[in-house]
């Protein structure tokens, strides 16, 4: 855990013990980061590694529990974004923060627009704004109404804006998420200009080869802490990935896990997915599913695990690509079309695509089923009775009854009736996206011997998770995907937290990251 | 920490289950105080008549928020049906006075029934598709017709006022069934078909599913665009009948009058009777109940000597305290 150098320059921010607790949950412990002078820090972790948490504890959106703040030298104590950003720290979201219907120029100078006698001076605020945006080798005109330009430039734009607040941090928060190859490298140039000017930057990103290409040191996060800081250079991306994950080199390298190589497939093909394209988070995925067999779709958080996942389905048909469902080519254009053909997904974000809140255990655990179970359109309440009664037996959920509002019950019991939605369809194929997130251990170990069971059965299940445990030890099989790519396939006999990891570090799998690993 | 909420919802304090039950059967709690009060005060109240006058005043009133009912429970809202009421009401003696009409009665007159409501029907189902295709907000898809629906009854008359003498036609808005106005029946019917509709069908659960968590819906495989479309053109339905029984009643059609404001009253029933205006919840029986309470509510004022304007206000007062009152249910 190199820190920084005594050549290195001044530092511009040092965050040290930050504690944060969100009602009783500890977001933060005890985190840390330095940046210096003109330097580019890549900020990583997984989600809920606590990243977004430090970055608003900076910022002033969140107040800090414990810990200290120094910036440029001084203790720190923002009580607002806004405030933040006169001191000289300045963010740039994801979704860009700025007006949509005012002209760029405006965007740029909004909140201290140049005057005279009172009025805005358009003249000069027009040729502010323009002056800035070629600093960075961007010329528009600067009149035209922000939303008229292209996510790059928009981008550009915020950046000007820092810059124009004579910014000293500029925070960086998954910029390249929504650009093209093209835009990106447009983007890493205007960062090394602002490293030439003396702006140091944070940059939040999940994509390995950018945090090489533009970063001088990386801060990695885990579970609230500040699990490794060194150069860039230093650390290779194995150990990296490993730290993000949490994994211990150690165990990696011998590739030691519980799990036999036993294939249980049938060789009953279920699912073909091929050459799957979705925007930009999605170039070229492919995934295939045997009957009885469970896949395991891994890749680290942004490879576009999710957006695979909801293709297949039909929630979001992809721009290019086939999907072959039983050997038969389809074309889903909603979730209904896949369901049809005896598919069945669980969301990865219970609460916002998964249960119906206000509606009782019942009624969510037949959502699905509803229509098999109506005649000439009235549903025959008898049957959905016993149904659910059997379901919520056969799951052990914990309810007061089937009429009890699913929001009532706890996580754990609310995914159980979720899967349970999907179990009574009696499907073919079982996509679960991130089956056990937010759920307690006993609940979670009840799902994975619920899911095994089922394979053994004879259900396809295509399982995305962010835990590589319940990979390795669930999965027959695993795709790995990286950045938006397939780029493994493991086979049972090879899978192994090395094996993943080693492919989700450098697009492949094998013997590669072992000799990196031993070069540290 | 996102798992501890869910678990904390469960325990409900007596306080909030009292609020709950405010929040849900306020309306019956308000009706039944305001029949009280009148009851005890109000002079001449306990009559077949006062009866008649209130349940025709509120039976339009009714018929059009039954349509609501079903659009809010989508997490939507229809603006257009005053204006959907415009155009059924111009078209029927549209119907009835042409010389189709004149030399096919029985004919003619059926048809005035059923091409108005199926017309309305049909931009109902418009709004629907401009709703759901071009994800615009319900409240800005609506207003389209909101704007232009009287517009187009208006070029249908070309701006006249249509008078017409019709029995057979008048019936929907005058004729009585064992001394009940027939449009207090038709009202009855619908309620009673909506509410079980709601409540027992495929269609009536997809309605509640989809409004509750559209995500959620979609991906269990509900059309939640379809459910859509066709909940507007209920409205739209609906509305086609309101249009008929006030143009009926006044012997004459205006499109500049028939149905104005009528998206208003319709939307406080159904505030007021307990349905959540994010969707979700529905109450058909609520919104029944709603309608009356803000009806007798006018009554009371009216027959108690409060003038008419500030009656409007007590009334804006009474749907403000329900929203308020759905908002607290909402935060527990």
């Amino acid at each position: 855990m190199a820190t920084a150098e005594a050549a290195f320059p001044p530092l511009v921010l040092s965050m040290r013990g930050i504690d944060k607790n969100f009602a009783g949950a500890r977001a933060l412990d005890g985190a840390s980061i330095e940046v210096a002078d003109g330097e580019v820090m890549a900020l990583v972790g997984q989600n809920g590694a606590g990243k977004s948490t430090l970055i608003k504890v900076l910022t002033g959106a969140y107040r800090r529990d414990a810990g200290e703040i120094v910036f440029l030298g001084k203790p720190a104590e923002f009580g607002s974004p806004h405030e933040a950003q006169r001191a000289g720290i300045s963010t740039i979201y994801q979704e860009i923060n700025l007006i949509p219907y005012r002209s760029a120029a405006e965007n740029i100078c909004l909140g201290h627009e140049p005057r005279r006698l009172g009025f805005i001076d358009w003249r000069r605020m027009n040729s502010i704004a323009a002056e800035l945006l070629q600093r960075f080798s961007v010329e528009i005109d600067v009149r035209r109404p922000l939303m008229s330009f292209s996510t790059a430039i928009q981008q550009m734009v915020a950046i000007a804006r820092a810059v124009s607040f004579k910014a000293r941090l500029v925070i960086m928060d998954e910029p390249t998420s929504s650009l093209d190859d093209r835009e990106v490298a447009v983007l890493f140039d205007v960062i090394r200009q602002l490293k030439r000017q003396g702006v140091a930057v944070i940059f939040v990103s999940h994509r390995l080869d950018e945090l090489y290409a533009v970063c001088d040191r990386v801060t990695v996060m885990r579970d609230g802490r500040t699990v490794l800081t060194d150069r860039m250079s230093n650390v290779g991306k194995l150990p990296l990935v490993a730290a993000m994950l949490g994994r211990d080199l150690a165990t990696v390298r011998k590739g030691a896990t519980a799990f036999e190589g036993t294939a249980r497939t049938t060789g009953r093909q279920l699912l073909r997915a091929e050459g799957l394209e979705i925007g930009r988070r999605v170039r070229g995925a492919r995934v295939d599913v045997d009957a009885g067999e469970i896949v395991g779709l891994a890749g680290l958080l942004g490879s576009g695990r999710t957006e695979v996942a909801r293709a297949v389905f039909g929630a979001d048909p992809p721009d290019a690509g086939r999907i072959a469902i039983g050997g038969k080519e389809v074309r889903l254009a909603s979730p209904a079309d896949a369901i049809a053909h005896g598919l069945g997904f669980s969301s990865e974000d219970r609460k916002i695509e998964g249960i119906i809140p206000d509606m009782s255990v019942g009624e969510n655990l037949t959502l699905a089923l509803l229509p098999r179970l109506t005649r000439a359109g009235v549903v025959d309440e008898a049957r959905q009775r016993a149904i659910v009664d059997r379901f919520i037996a056969r799951l052990d959920i914990k309810t007061s009854g089937r009429d009890q509002k699913i929001r009532e019950l706890s996580g754990g019991n609310q995914q159980k009736v979720l899967l349970a939605r999907w179990l009574c369809m009696d499907p073919k194929l079982l996509i679960l996206d991130e089956p056990t997130r937010g759920i307690d251990v006993g609940a979670k170990a009840e799902i994975q011997m619920l899911i095994k069971e089922l394979a053994d059965q004879g259900l396809g299940v295509l399982m995305i998770s962010s835990e590589l445990e319940e990979i390795v030890e669930g999965a027959d099989r695993v795709f790995v995907l990286r950045d938006g790519r397939t780029v493994a396939e493991i086979p049972g006999a090879e899978i192994s937290e090395g094996s993943i990891m080693g492919a989700m570090a450098h697009g492949r799998e094998g013997a590669g990251p072992i000799t990196e690993a031993t070069s540290v | 920490m996102s798992e501890a909420r869910p678990l904390a919802r469960a325990a409900i304090s007596p306080r909030a289950r009292l609020t709950l039950q405010l929040q849900r059967r306020g309306a019956y709690w308000g009706l039944a105080l305001l029949l009280l009060f009148n009851f005890l005060v109000t002079p001449h109240f306990v009559s077949w008549q006062t009866l008649n006058v209130n349940l025709t005043q509120v039976a339009t009133i009714v018929i059009v928020a039954v349509g609501m009912t079903l659009v809010i429970a989508t997490g939507g809202i229809d603006l257009s049906v005053g204006s959907l009421m415009a155009i059924s009401g111009a078209l029927a003696p549209i119907v009835f006075l042409s010389s189709f009409g004149a030399t096919h009665p029985a004919l003619g007159v059926a048809l005035a029934f059923v091409a108005p409501v199926l017309v309305a029907g049909l931009f109902g189902l418009f709004n629907g598709w401009f709703i759901t295709r071009f994800r615009v907000q319900p409240i800005v898809g609506t207003l389209v017709l909101f704007i232009a629906g009287r517009g187009i009854g208006q070029v249908m008359t070309n701006g006249n006022l249509q008078i017409f003498k019709n029995p057979a036609f008048q019936f929907i808005g005058l004729g009585r069934i064992l001394g009940v106005p027939f449009q207090v029946i038709l009202m009855l019917c619908l309620v009673a078909a909506t509410a079980w509709m709601l409540r027992k069908t495929l269609f009536g659960r997809q309605i509640l599913a989809a409004g509750g968590n559209e995500a959620a819906a979609r991906l269990a495989g509900i059309l939640t665009d379809r459910v859509k479309r066709r909940v507007y053109m209920i409205s739209g339905l609906c509305a086609g009948v309101a249009g008929l029984i006030v143009v009926a009643i006044n012997s004459s059609s205006d499109a500049n009058l028939v149905g104005l404001g009528m998206e208003l009253d319709a939307i406080a029933a159904v505030a007021v009777g307990g349905t959540l205006l994010t969707g979700g919840e529905a109450t058909v029986i609520g919104t029944l109940v709603g309608a009356l309470t803000i009806q007798l509510l006018r009554y009371t004022l009216l027959a108690n000597g409060v003038p008419d304007a500030a009656a409007l206000v007590v009334k804006a007062a009474v749907i403000a305290g329900a929203v308020w009152m759905q908002r607290r249910g909402r935060t527990l």
